[in-house]
């Protein structure tokens, strides 16, 4: 009975605990009634992707009503990947934030923050199950409304004009969203995904116009293209995403960082596989020969940026850009290797921009400071900081043994086998910079001395350390050891790749 | 074969646990590395007695397949490691205790690491195993070079870190997936993988010319110039590491890697079929004269030896680019007796240092009679390095020769004569001055006397090991002839 309706008790348990958080109206019972939710659903989406991987995209109608003409949760590969990384990180960053939120956001706040992380938790959630376009709508506005007040509760003033400008630009991104989502509709008079695709295919198979060469469809899929990449944050619509790392609170850029951009990647993969099938973007329009050159682009020149930031977290936002066109790619390539290269960086990268983030945190909590010349020699009195922040700057620089290194590898695989040596070239060229960027920050921390006089610090608190450490660590596990999750971004690919062909 | 790949790593683990009591940490040390040359030596008779070794670790994602198996080549390199690597503990203990050095536990832990990454880079069954093992190698060794933790040690450290990762990263890497893209496997194969792809019309002979330089200067640890300066860099580590790691098993890793890619990836006649393969020995040939020439000029004991490697590992790559079957055997060759030559030498170099607290070859007038014992052992190696007899450096520099000269390119021929003779008056000269010349009046002497003891084990060791080589080539002959194999010249 549970393992049946699994699918929408994993985001519901959220959306419940939250508005519980409030009325709870203490730091501390929120924090266990946050934990406890955002705990099962981890366990629920553990559960769901095994059953995705054997069993294939499980279906719930809501309400027991059937789609197109109820409302449907769908749950394939991809989605399941997704709600995996999603809900692990969070259930990573819950202990974590005990520590660090008191010493960042005011006492009276807590319970508020609780739960506009559990809200923007199920909005993230919802995305990845959602089986209509406007559904994906209201989830994607419960997340972004949410991570708005998330990011303006830093205490540094700063943090309110960068979470007023994202939301100037997420709404935007947003209403192109849904301005596509209604060119859709007028043309199909369908929500539902799987309905949508199947209608559009059945319009291009009649032979009188081929339904792509509709100035409709164009213009929904010219709104859906540029509204996702705001939200996705492709270069050059990127502009939102630094200063929103930059100043949220630490615990609300590492999971940010881990988690939104990876899910609007998602919503990527089911408006032009899923719902458009990949025939019509990339092949009739000129779809891929859009992305691929902004996405490259963008790796490479995010990652120069970067090299010139003095603030550790902006460096690390530049960086989170670059790694974003590295998915945009392999998915632009239209390939089921690509696709499964730009779906293992996803989680990849949420298991190291996560590990370099809390690692950040934990500076943050005895320095205070982020600017990158006043931590000289700090990783030299915190050594499990220092290590965590050199496995996942090793990670992100793609070094053999961790999972960095597989994705690259994956990533640069699939751009040869099509011949794209060009791509392939700007793609090492965008890694050896990363090198650089990740070199600064460890030289600053570990090898410069710490300031005459400076006061001794000391390693952050246990319940900080423990999460950061094991986040860190599993970047070496999936680099060495465990398959599995390039086995899910396998079975991911193939299943969107399937549907394709269908 | 998993005794030797694990049996490193686990006296590193030891080392870090009995860094309270330093005798333990290194006899400790010493068993693993023990255990480990027993184990290769295990994997060697099975390997002789045909048995095929294999063992597959994990595959992430298609072509990533991380897997070992042992043939020949590699079965040398790591009876060379395993071997040496005892024996520079031995060195190892003597000369850190000697010379005071810190951080004694963390350098064993690392040195343990290093090896265990070279037993894996021996043994890797594919270019993609092989490229996670070099990288894998780079970032252990980084600590010892590091290891003064002074602004010099730390300069170095980075064009260390820089040249290796950087040519690694950006082209080798790039070279290994595109083979992986040309011929859709990365695995090591008698024969080659790209000659199918290249009969087949999907790649053309210009094509893999490039990727063939790629490898070869994406390898940066085999110091082809122009990417040869982090070695005389690297110097500034303790001397067991200049002996061990820059003088075997790092920069051998690079000319290993170069050679396996010629031998097993490309193939040996199509490496001689492609018209790059002569342009790229060219730049082997001019890296082994200019570092023959720069060495003379430095007197600095260590640079200069460091120069002497940067030339000598150029003939190990020369002799694969030239790709005939007696040359691609002379160069397997060279790798053991490199190796036991150019230990013995920086074994030799260490010991003045610590007994003589000296650095540089103009100090040396004399020492001889002060050290006889060591300078001997010096000449031994020195030897070895021109390819004099008795020592083992002739037996391979002779198969060079005579497979360069099998190709008929007569220049590349000169190449390794004009070179030798630099070697003797960069490397003889030494000796000479040591054991010839009276001592310096003008500089102070402290009086010292012989290194300590473990030291002139360890030298005296290397320096038999040279002349068996020279007594029996054949031990080495054995492994290497069936790397020609299948060539038509």
């Amino acid at each position: 009975m549970i393992a049946e309706h699994a699918i929408i008790l994993a985001v519901v348990l959220p959306l419940l605990a939250a508005p519980l958080c409030i009325l709870l109206g203490r730091g501390f019972l929120s924090w266990i009634a946050a934990s406890a939710s955002v705990w099962t659903s981890f366990g629920l989406a553990l559960h769901l992707l095994n059953r995705v991987l054997h069993e294939g995209t499980i279906r719930y109608a809501l309400g027991g009503w059937e789609a197109p003409v109820g409302i449907e949760y769908r749950l394939d590969a991809a989605g399941a990947l997704v709600m995996t990384v999603v809900t692990a990180i969070a259930s990573i960053v819950l202990p974590y934030s005990y520590t660090s939120v008191r010493r960042e956001i005011d006492e009276h706040k807590h319970h508020w923050f609780y739960a506009c992380l559990l809200l923007c938790f199920s909005g993230l959630l919802g995305i990845t199950v959602a089986g209509d376009a406007f559904n994906i709508f209201v989830f994607l506005e419960i997340s972004s409304l949410s991570t708005y007040v998330l990011v303006s509760m830093g205490r540094d003033r700063r943090a309110l004009t960068a979470a007023f400008k994202y939301l100037i630009i997420g709404t935007v991104g947003a209403t192109f969203y849904l301005l596509g989502v209604g060119f859709m509709y007028q043309m199909t008079g369908t929500l539902n995904i799987e309905d949508l695709s199947q209608r559009l295919l059945a319009m291009s198979g009649d032979g009188v116009t081929p339904v792509y060469e509709t100035t409709t469809i164009r213009a929904a899929l010219s709104f859906l293209t540029v509204g996702i990449s705001l939200k996705v944050a492709l270069f050059p619509l990127h502009v939102w995403l630094p200063n929103v790392y930059a100043y949220a609170p630490s615990v609300v850029s590492a999971f940010l960082s881990a988690t939104a951009t990876k899910v609007a990647i998602l919503i990527f993969l089911r408006v032009f596989y899923t719902i458009d099938g990949k025939a019509i973007p990339f092949e009739a329009l000129p779809l891929a020969q859009t992305l691929v050159p902004f996405a490259v682009a963008g790796a490479v020149v995010a990652s120069f940026i970067a090299v010139y930031q003095r603030d550790v977290k902006r460096l690390l936002a530049y960086s989170s850009i670059a790694q974003v066109g590295y998915m945009i790619c392999g998915i632009g390539l239209a390939t089921a290797a690509g696709l499964e290269s730009g779906l293992l960086h996803l989680f990849n990268h949420a298991l190291m921009k996560g590990t370099l983030f809390l690692a950040i945190g934990c500076v943050v909590y005895r320095v205070g400071q982020t600017r990158l010349e006043l931590l000289r020699g700090v990783g030299r009195e915190m050594p499990f900081t220092a290590a965590s922040i050199v496995i996942g700057g090793a990670s992100l620089i793609g070094v053999p043994l961790t999972a960095g290194f597989v994705s690259k590898w994956a990533l640069l695989t699939a751009v040869l086998a099509e011949g794209r040596w060009v791509i392939a070239v700007l793609v090492i060229v965008s890694s050896l910079i990363a090198v650089v960027y990740v070199a600064q920050i460890l030289h600053v921390m570990l090898i410069r001395k710490r300031p005459v006089g400076s006061e001794r610090l000391r390693e952050a608190p246990l319940w900080m350390v423990v999460p950061t450490f094991l986040l860190a660590l599993s970047n070496l596990w999936y680099g060495v050891v465990d398959g599995r999750a390039a086995d899910a971004a396998r079975a991911a690919a193939a299943a969107l790749i399937e549907e394709v062909a269908r | 074969m998993l005794v030797a790949l694990i049996a490193p790593f686990v006296g590193a683990i030891l080392a870090v646990l009995f860094g309270r009591w330093p005798n333990v940490r290194e006899g400790l040390s010493l068993v693993s590395g023990g255990i480990t040359f027993l184990a290769v030596t295990q994997v060697a008779m099975a390997l002789h007695a045909g048995e095929q070794i294999a063992l597959t670790v994990l595959e992430p994602v298609a072509g990533l397949r991380l897997a070992f198996d042992v043939e020949p080549l590699g079965m040398l390199f790591a009876l060379v490691a395993s071997l040496l690597w005892p024996v520079t503990t031995l060195y190892a203990m003597g000369y850190m205790r000697e010379h005071h050095e810190k951080n004694q536990t963390r350098f064993f832990c690392f040195f343990a690491i290093s090896i265990s990454v070279v037993m894996a880079l021996a043994f890797s069954a594919n270019l993609a195993t092989l490229f996670v093992c070099y990288e894998a190698l780079t970032l252990a060794t980084f600590p010892l070079v590091t290891h003064a933790n002074d602004r010099s040690a730390w300069r170095a450290g980075r064009v260390y870190l820089g040249i290796l990762m950087g040519t690694s990263i950006g082209l080798l890497l790039l070279g290994c997936v595109a083979v992986y893209g040309i011929a859709g496997t990365t695995d090591f194969t008698t024969g080659g993988v790209l000659t199918g792809p290249l009969s087949d019309g999907k790649v053309s002979k210009a094509t893999l010319g490039v990727v063939l330089g790629l490898f070869v200067f994406g390898t940066g640890k085999a110091a082809v110039m122009p990417m040869h300066r982090w070695l005389p860099n690297a110097m500034v580590a303790p001397t067991p590491v200049s002996a061990l790691l820059h003088a075997v098993a790092v920069v051998k890793a690079g000319v290993f890697t170069i050679l396996k890619v010629v031998i097993y990836i490309f193939g040996i006649d199509l490496v001689r079929d492609l018209d790059a393969h002569t342009v790229l020995a060219y730049v082997a040939g001019f890296t082994v004269v200019a570092a023959s020439v720069i060495a003379m000029g430095k007197d600095n004991l260590k640079e200069r030896l460091a120069y002497s490697t940067i030339g000598q590992l150029s003939y190990i790559v020369l002799g694969a680019l030239v790709a005939t079957q007696g040359s691609v055997e002379g160069a397997g060759m060279h790798i053991a007796t490199h190796a036991a030559g150019k230990i013995t030498l920086f074994f030799g170099a260490g010991a003045i240092l610590v007994a003589a607290h000296k650095k540089n070859v103009s100090e040396l007038d004399g020492i001889g009679k002060r050290m006889p014992i060591t300078m001997a052992c010096f000449l031994v190696g020195s030897l070895s390095i021109i390819g004099l007899p008795p020592a083992g450096g002739m037996w391979s520099k002779l198969l060079l020769v005579e497979g360069t000269a099998a190709s008929g390119d007569w220049l590349l021929v000169g190449t390794f004569l004009v070179s030798s003779l630099l070697n003797i008056v960069y490397l003889l000269s030494i000796p000479m001055r040591a054991f010839l010349r009276p001592e310096r009046a003008d500089i102070d002497h402290h009086g010292h006397g012989e290194a300590p003891l473990s030291c002139r084990i360890a030298m005296v060791t290397t320096a038999t090991l040279t002349f068996l080589l020279f007594v029996r080539p054949d031990l080495v002959y054995y492994l290497v002839q069936s790397l020609g194999q299948g060539a038509s010249s």
